[in-house]
């Protein structure tokens, strides 16, 4: 079976949820893979609602939207509420547990609980959890190199924050030490 | 040119710019509308800084005949718009096609019809394929289901248009302007303008004037001019194209174009997973249509009672295609999504099961 790999990523419109679902998909491109990235969000800017869908494959990918995901990272409450029951058994779920009640993790699924925003605010700010999120995920998934994570940040990142990236690489390490130690 | 060549993770609206820019386009006239604005946004940077002209026009009216203008000069013109958009420019669009101009329209399709919504539909199928303005004529008709097609169509779009000197039309839907994917860019595409210097307009110094037009009042012209073009379209006929997978022993051929048939190629690939004999054709060019292809399926899958299975993301426009291609020999069933937000191969599932099912029941009917 070759490679494949899916995943929602959902939380509030601000969270950052569409640029961790841009460079996860990012890196996998640099790692030679098929990928699709596609957004749903509503017309605001922050608040609402927002998810992406990152398929990841070696073959060609045929449906970008995915209605029973294999992995899902939700950063809050209402994204696992709606997402949580469409998750695979035994797919692996990211939970933000700062927002989100680990409790409600089914025991069906692989659940993580990360506490990313407290991680992130440790670290510099909680604008970062998305990234601490992330790095649990590649962690938990090995579906590409932290590394490839860290080295595609200077693609996706808009320009005017390049100077965050060191703080946004030591989230990405926290987030997957916190799994991985 | 090897260098020439990369590889960007862009939006399927980024690479239907990218294409037209590596395809020469040297004029882009258009009016914003959702869901494809990020096309006319990238052009207005990248254009003038290649030396081409962006123009926001007042409508998307005027802007279709700015393309008229642009393509009677034999200018690598394009022009993109969504539904609403599309259906005000149909007048220029019959203008266009009876003068034989080329120029490259690009549709994604949006819900419809009147304002319909933001979402994704192929409820202007018809529209596209069978001539949304007045006449007797056609366009060629290509549909991406890739941010890669995006681009590749665009270089071939051009081509086309000027091959035929015909308009064109790339007719996508706001997933896959909106999708992000890794698309191989190969740089600036050789230019073949296929003898417009014997006809564009540039100035009738030294030699006789030339006359492009649509109106043709004298005895018989008309019909002599509407003859030719019909030629032309036949001869267009050879330029039908279509994906297939797992065709070969398909008792079921799932039928579906654009972005439908990659999340139907997903349905497809999990039946085959579980033993069901379904293949799948995906048609690349809606005008000319792969009829040959389909009938040549039906033809040679006479003897397992092939049957087909038209999906679209509408009431059923394709379908009638389908069952004309291959009316002698099998009949395609239909299911259609309907548009504002986007299926997954789920459900397509049992669409194609209950397909395979009611095609078994038929069989056994006749025997």
């Amino acid at each position: 079976m070759s490679l494949y790999m899916d995943v929602i990523i959902a939380g509030f419109g601000g969270q950052g949820v569409m640029l961790i679902g841009n460079l996860l998909a990012y890196a996998a491109m640099e790692q030679g893979l098929n990928i699709t990235y596609i957004p749903v969000y509503g017309p605001e800017m922050r608040g609402g609602t927002a998810n992406c869908t990152v398929v990841v494959a070696q073959e060609d990918i045929g449906s970008p939207i995915i209605s029973r995901p294999k992995s899902l990272i939700v950063m809050n409450q209402p994204s696992l509420d709606k997402f949580q029951p469409k998750l695979e058994d035994d797919g692996v779920l990211i939970l933000n547990s700062c927002l989100v009640r680990a409790e409600d993790a089914q025991p069906r699924v692989r659940a993580f609980c990360v506490p990313a925003n407290e991680i992130a605010n440790r670290i510099g700010s909680i604008k970062m959890a998305n990234m601490v999120a992330l790095g649990a995920y590649v962690a938990a998934t090995g579906i590409v190199p932290l590394e490839a994570v860290k080295k595609s940040l200077g693609n996706v990142v808009p320009a005017h924050y390049a100077h965050l990236i060191p703080k946004n690489e030591a989230c990405l390490q926290a987030g997957y030490d916190c799994i991985r130690a | 040119m090897a260098d020439a060549v990369q590889k960007k993770f862009i939006k399927g609206n980024e690479a239907i710019v990218y294409g037209a820019l590596d395809a020469g386009c040297e004029c882009y006239f258009a009016y914003p509308i959702t869901p494809q604005n990020d096309i006319p946004e990238l052009m207005s940077a990248l254009l003038p800084e290649r030396g081409g002209s962006f123009v926001q026009a007042e409508s998307e009216v005027a802007s279709a005949n700015m393309l008229l203008g642009a393509a009677a000069c034999g200018a690598r013109s394009c022009t993109s718009s969504s539904s609403p958009g599309i259906s005000l420019m149909q007048e220029a669009i019959s203008y266009l096609a009876g003068s034989e101009l080329p120029t490259v329209i690009v549709n994604m399709n949006r819900g419809g019809p009147g304002l319909g919504n933001l979402g994704p539909s192929q409820g202007d199928y018809f529209q596209a394929v069978k001539g949304g303005g007045h006449g007797d004529y056609r366009t060629l008709v290509l549909a991406p289901a890739s941010g890669q097609e995006c681009y590749d169509m665009m270089i071939e779009a051009f081509d086309l248009a000027f091959k035929y000197r015909n308009p064109v039309l790339v007719l996508g839907d706001s997933t896959v302007g909106q999708m992000k994917e890794p698309v191989v860019m190969r740089g600036p595409a050789p230019r073949n303008d296929y003898g417009a210097e014997d006809w564009r307009l540039e100035g009738a110094r030294g030699r006789s004037p030339r006359l492009l037009k649509s109106l043709f009042l004298e005895d018989n012209s008309l019909g002599e001019h509407n003859r030719k073009l019909a030629e032309k379209y036949e001869a267009m006929q050879k330029e039908a194209r279509a994906e297939t997978f797992a065709t070969e022993d398909a008792e079921l051929v799932v039928v579906a174009f654009g972005v439908i048939g990659r999340i139907a190629k997903s349905a497809v690939r999990e039946l085959r997973a579980r033993g069901f004999k379904v293949g799948l054709v995906r048609p690349q060019t809606l005008y000319p249509f792969p009829s040959a292809l389909l009938a040549d399926l039906a033809r040679k899958g006479r003897d397992i009672g092939r049957h087909f299975l038209t999906i679209e993301h509408n009431c059923g426009q394709m379908v009638e295609d389908v069952r004309l291609a291959v009316r002698r020999d099998a009949d395609s069933a239909f299911f259609g999504y309907m548009p504002g937000d986007m299926p997954s191969s789920d459900d397509f599932i049992g669409p194609i099961l209950e397909a395979l099912e009611n095609r078994n029941e038929s069989k056994e009917h006749k025997e």
